[in-house]
């Protein structure tokens, strides 16, 4: 129970870092989103600290896995058909429902956001009734 | 720069917070999501202590005026809870449920040397680009 505790505490700080230095909502989804979407200067400046964003989690993630003992975890279970299948409800249902666990579910409800409750609340019993349905099949 | 430098530095926190917690680990997470069978509840404890940090700093950053190296805080607009949030969530929780990750560790998962993160983040960007398009 340790390090989803520890785990939980730093991606807490994590967002506090973000909102009280820069002023924005950690939530991946949108990271990501404006990270790629570019099109014009504006859009351009606002990516960069997307980017950075994005740049400290892909730096630390195999140093945390190098030096915490923490397996890196097993190649996921589905096949490669499914990933994209998956990926492309994960892109769609965030960028429809405006965030995603980190967006909704960390900073939404500590805003005590209702809207980012009803998100929170929908999108894990819909993730359990799949894990469900997909355990019935297999 | 300092801009940069914060991002980066919260990027690490939370690639950090992903990784330690076990959000990374797909048969992790959809132990967690299994609530009707073998659930594995470890992870419900990642959001519950990142709240216990959140809650109070927010609440914190919501007296203040301005952030400290950008010119003012973007907290999302008021907006009511409609069918797009509620269909786009859904959505959302059955790519989550079927494969094991979400965005954040979606985006950790490159580092694993796994093709199908590659695709899954293609994907993911192809499905917000079309709801962007088309909603």
């Amino acid at each position: 129970m340790l390090y989803p505790i520890v785990g939980g505490l730093l991606i807490g700080l994590s967002a506090t870092v973000l909102m009280l230095l820069l002023g924005r909502i950690a939530g991946a989804s949108g990271i990501y989103f404006n990270a790629l979407e570019v099109r014009n200067k504006k859009q351009l400046v606002d990516s960069l600290w997307c980017w950075a964003f994005i740049a400290g989690i892909v730096i630390i993630v195999p140093i945390v896995h190098y030096f915490l003992p923490i397996p890196i975890p097993e190649r996921p279970s589905g096949s490669a058909a499914l990933a994209i299948l998956a990926g492309l409800l994960v892109g769609a249902g965030t960028k429809l429902g405006s965030g995603c666990t980190s967006g909704h579910g960390v900073c939404g409800l500590s805003r005590l956001s209702l809207r980012s409750l009803f998100a929170t609340g929908t999108f894990m019993l819909s993730g359990m009734i799949t894990v469900f349905i997909m355990r019935s099949f297999s | 720069m300092k801009v940069f430098l914060s991002a980066l530095l919260a990027g690490c926190l939370f690639g950090a917070g992903l990784s330690i917690s076990g959000m990374t680990d797909t048969t992790k997470v959809i132990g967690f999501l299994d609530l009707f069978g073998d659930w594995d509840i470890s992870l419900m404890f990642v959001m519950g202590f990142a709240l216990v940090v959140t809650l109070p700093a927010f609440s914190w950053a919501k007296n203040k005026k301005k952030p400290l190296c950008g010119d003012a805080f973007e907290w999302p607009k008021p907006m009511k809870a409609d069918a797009h949030l509620l269909i786009g969530a859904a959505l959302f929780g059955i790519g989550w449920g079927l494969y094991g990750l979400c965005p954040g560790p979606a985006i950790a998962s490159v580092t694993y040397g796994y093709i199908e993160s590659i695709y899954f983040l293609i994907a993911m960007f192809v499905g917000m680009k079309l709801v962007d398009k088309l909603v």
